[in-house]
């Protein structure tokens, strides 16, 4: 019988399943410092908000949510076998990432009225979009490393795990943005 | 074997510590390029030495291997389910070096501990000489601070490290696992420790520290420049507890033997699992408040400046959201022991299995919502006082569970008295002074008295004996066969406790009576007109005791190791299965033996009821 369980546990599905508990499990941890976060953004500026680039700020938000659906088109074709699919979506999402990437460091750091060191607005401004951004460049590094195996042809519809594993770190990472959007750009007025 | 030689650069541990030497002063200088081309002066001691140290972390765990597989494994190519141990070396080596095998994980974990454990004893002894009598004889008062800083976060380091040493070595033996889910997680998870114990060690040479250990702004956006190797020390010790819980809780998860249900495994599973729950989420809390002064101070960034519409609060409060719930990762392991073992020396069953597993839990859960009650007269919003009053005083709710099942599990039962059980009950007795002074202090009119006053020091110190270092000898006792394949002395066993009990009592009592007299903490110096000098005196002899002691314990150890009697499978006729396995167990665990779970972990003297039963039975059966 326990051969029995052992053969189960060294198969690639239960593996799988390990890792993805672990992934999980990893995410609810990463969700702490972005909930920090907020914690900190309401503690310190209550019911003002930093003065930012409005348009920008959509712009950028519009192109993250439009690289989740690109990343699990990519995620669902790899499923499926579908090689090319898989391919095209994960470079699309990765461009999308790298664009986000420009429009947030890039752009809106240097537009934005403020620096880091010009009082609390600053701080957290600051603060949240560059861990957020850290986060999503080490979303787009796996991505590159996810992108760099496929074309080598080493996902199968069956052992895909990595990229299962990117696509939901991408989404964790497309999520914390949809709290992090309005409590930069949308909630309170305008102070500092 | 004598002959062997072993290339001191080829231990993962001194390659390292290389790497990270030459890390530092490669991040030193990149730091300082950039700031040319920035147009700034090159030096400027905060930001480079920052740097320097940050990356000097990575080139440690680059260099000691941590990365390798993982590395390949990135890239798409096979990596060994085991590092096997190189029959070559002689048997020390293999500690200092990566290995995915969780008992030498744990092991490492365990002796790491202790180091850090007598470095920050240490620590303590000199303040304590310090404080033997009034006026300033021995240290400087900025050493002073830093002492006590260090004392106290190292013996952080050394407990989450203690805590690691038991879930590491323990968790997967007890659940019939060959090994944990991640093993290279698991090895990442202990390695990082060491350059990060390094950091923090080093804010001693660079200038030192004076908040304490609790590093709250406004005092720790202006301390020198010690503050901040303390700050990322601690910083990547963190992560240690957050990736190794994520293992704990998967490999509990994923990974038990055939039959064992939740409410089937060892207690101290629970409690293993219980505490990672803590330690996966909140440790990022802690993370975060530190990042944010390290940022401040580098950047300008005004998060706890009140001249820039900061709030030295909102520290507080991300502070003790982790610092709070950290208490019950530090004791929660230890009170599984003290369940696990208790049934073992009464030949009884654990009264109240579920209730136990539960409170575990429960104590974890509520844990979570008490953190304000550090800060009664911290100027936060008064009406939030009563509330963290009352949550607080929701704990004793779990824990009068446990109290109320070890006494019940011990009543009437055939004890006897081996060293592991010296040392449970002496947690026992211990953890009730450490649990029954603690609700004067949740009481906020009470506590606005004994806020900041030794009282404080004293109740603290009773709950950490109690639950964790009365109970982690105890389970270093009582595993030390299984673990090394000898018997310890016994004699010097009895010795070790019979010094360290009542020293401890002196101390920690002694410490609250001179706090309820007006003792402020963290002060090096006092007014001998106060008429404690006495009892202050007692504290140092108490804690030179204690300090005896402990070297007792670690010469104990080492004289075992070398010539002691060869344990045999199951010394203590326990139940659990590692102790069907062979002394010391076997490389990867119940490989060849696997095993069922047929009946409950802890049927005590109830005849034809076994625990587990092997597919093929190992030589020795216990009876």
């Amino acid at each position: 019988m326990s051969t029995n369980t052992s053969d189960i546990r060294s198969s690639y599905a239960y593996k799988t399943g390990t890792n993805r508990l672990g992934l999980w499990l990893f995410l609810l941890s990463d969700a702490f410092v972005f909930a920090g976060l907020l914690v900190s953004r309401f503690y310190l500026l209550g019911n003002t908000r930093p003065h930012l680039e409005q348009t920008l700020g959509l712009i950028v938000t519009v192109l993250l949510l439009v690289s989740s659906f690109f990343m699990n088109r990519a995620e669902t074709a790899i499923a499926h076998g579908d090689q090319k699919t898989f391919l095209n979506g994960t470079l699309i999402t990765l461009i999308l990432g790298v664009v986000f990437l420009v429009g947030v460091v890039g752009v809106e750091w240097q537009l934005a009225p403020f620096s880091a060191s010009d009082g609390a607005h600053g701080a957290v401004f600051y603060m949240m979009t560059g861990m957020h951004a850290f986060h999503v460049l080490t979303g787009v590094i796996f991505l590159a490393i996810v992108y760099r195996n496929g074309r080598k042809g080493l996902y199968s519809a069956e052992k895909h795990w990595q990229v299962e594993a990117a696509a939901v770190y991408w989404h964790f990472i497309d999520v914390v943005w949809i709290f992090f959007y309005p409590a930069l750009y949308l909630i309170g007025t305008v102070a500092g | 074997m004598a002959n062997q030689k072993v290339k001191l650069f080829s231990l993962s541990f001194f390659r390292g510590v290389v790497f990270q030497v030459l890390g530092t002063l490669a991040g030193m200088g990149l730091v300082m390029l950039i700031r040319l081309l920035m147009g700034l002066p090159a030096w400027k001691a905060e930001p480079v030495w920052v740097g320097g140290a940050f990356v000097g972390v990575f080139a440690f765990l680059i260099g000691a291997g941590a990365f390798s597989d993982w590395a390949k494994m990135a890239f798409g190519e096979d990596v060994p389910e085991h590092i096997e141990t190189d029959p070559n070396q002689p048997g020390w080596a293999k500690y200092f070096h990566i290995s995915y095998d969780h008992k030498i994980i744990g092991i490492q974990y365990g002796v790491t501990s202790i180091v850090l454990l007598a470095l920050a004893g240490t620590f303590a002894l000199i303040f304590r000489t310090e404080l033997a009598a009034a006026g300033l004889q021995v240290v400087e008062l900025d050493m002073f601070n830093t002492l006590i800083g260090l004392h106290g976060m190292v013996m952080i380091a050394s407990i989450l490290l203690g805590v690691g040493a038991m879930s590491n070595y323990l968790v997967p033996l007890l659940i019939g696992a060959s090994d944990m889910a991640f093993p290279r997680l698991n090895a990442f998870a202990y390695w990082i420790n060491v350059p990060g114990a390094l950091l923090v060690v080093s804010s001693l040479f660079l200038g030192g520290f004076d908040t304490g250990w609790t590093g709250y702004p406004p005092l720790s956006a202006r301390a020198p420049l010690g503050m901040q190797m303390f700050f990322m020390g601690v910083y990547f010790i963190g992560f240690s507890s957050i990736l190794g819980s994520l293992n704990i809780i998967v490999t509990t998860l994923r990974m038990r033997a055939k039959g064992m249900g939740f409410m089937r495994m060892p207690i101290f599973v629970w409690a293993a699992v219980s505490t990672a729950l803590i330690s996966l989420t909140a440790t990022q809390l802690i993370g975060l408040s530190f990042q944010m002064v390290m940022f401040q101070r580098l950047f300008g960034m005004g998060f706890f400046d009140p001249a820039k519409g900061g709030n030295v609060i909102l520290f507080q409060h991300l502070f003790w959201f982790y610092s709070h719930p950290a208490v019950y990762v530090f004791i929660l392991p230890g009170l599984g022991i003290i369940s696990e073992l208790l049934p073992v020396f009464v030949r009884k069953p654990l009264f109240g299995y579920k209730w136990i597993a539960m409170s575990s839990l429960g104590i974890a859960l509520v844990g979570f919502f008490v953190w304000a009650h550090h800060m009664f007269t911290s100027g936060m919003a008064e009406y939030l006082r009563v509330p963290f009053m009352y949550s607080t005083m929701l704990v004793a709710v779990p824990t009068g569970v446990k109290f109320f099942s070890w006494v019940g599990t011990m009543w009437r039962g055939k004890m006897t008295f081996e060293t592991p059980m010296l040392f449970t009950l002496g947690a026992v007795s211990i953890f009730l002074l450490g649990g029954l002074t603690g609700p004067p202090n949740a009481t906020v009119a009470t506590d606005l008295h004994l806020h900041d006053t030794y009282w404080i020091v004293g109740h603290f110190h009773a709950t950490m004996f109690g639950g964790f270092i009365f109970p982690f000898f105890a389970a270093l006792y009582y595993w030390f066969p299984k673990i090394t394949g000898k018997m310890y002395n016994e004699k010097l066993g009895k010795w070790h406790f019979w010094l360290m009990f009542p020293a401890f009592y002196v101390q920690s009592l002694g410490q609250m009576r001179v706090g309820l007299l007006g003792m402020r903490r963290r002060i090096a110096d006092y007014d001998p007109a106060l008429n404690f000098d006495f009892s202050h005196l007692l504290i140092t002899i108490a804690g030179f005791v204690i300090a005896i002691a402990v070297t007792i314990f670690i010469i104990n150890v080492i004289q075992s190791l070398k010539k002691g009697e060869v344990a045999p499978n199951n010394p203590w006729n326990s139940r659990s299965p590692e102790f069907f396995l062979p002394s010391p167990a076997p490389e990867h665990n119940y490989a060849d033996h696997p095993f069922e779970v047929v009946g409950e972990p802890y049927d005590y003297g109830l005849a034809d009821a076994p625990f587990v039963k092997f597919d093929a039975a190992p030589e020795t059966a216990a009876d």
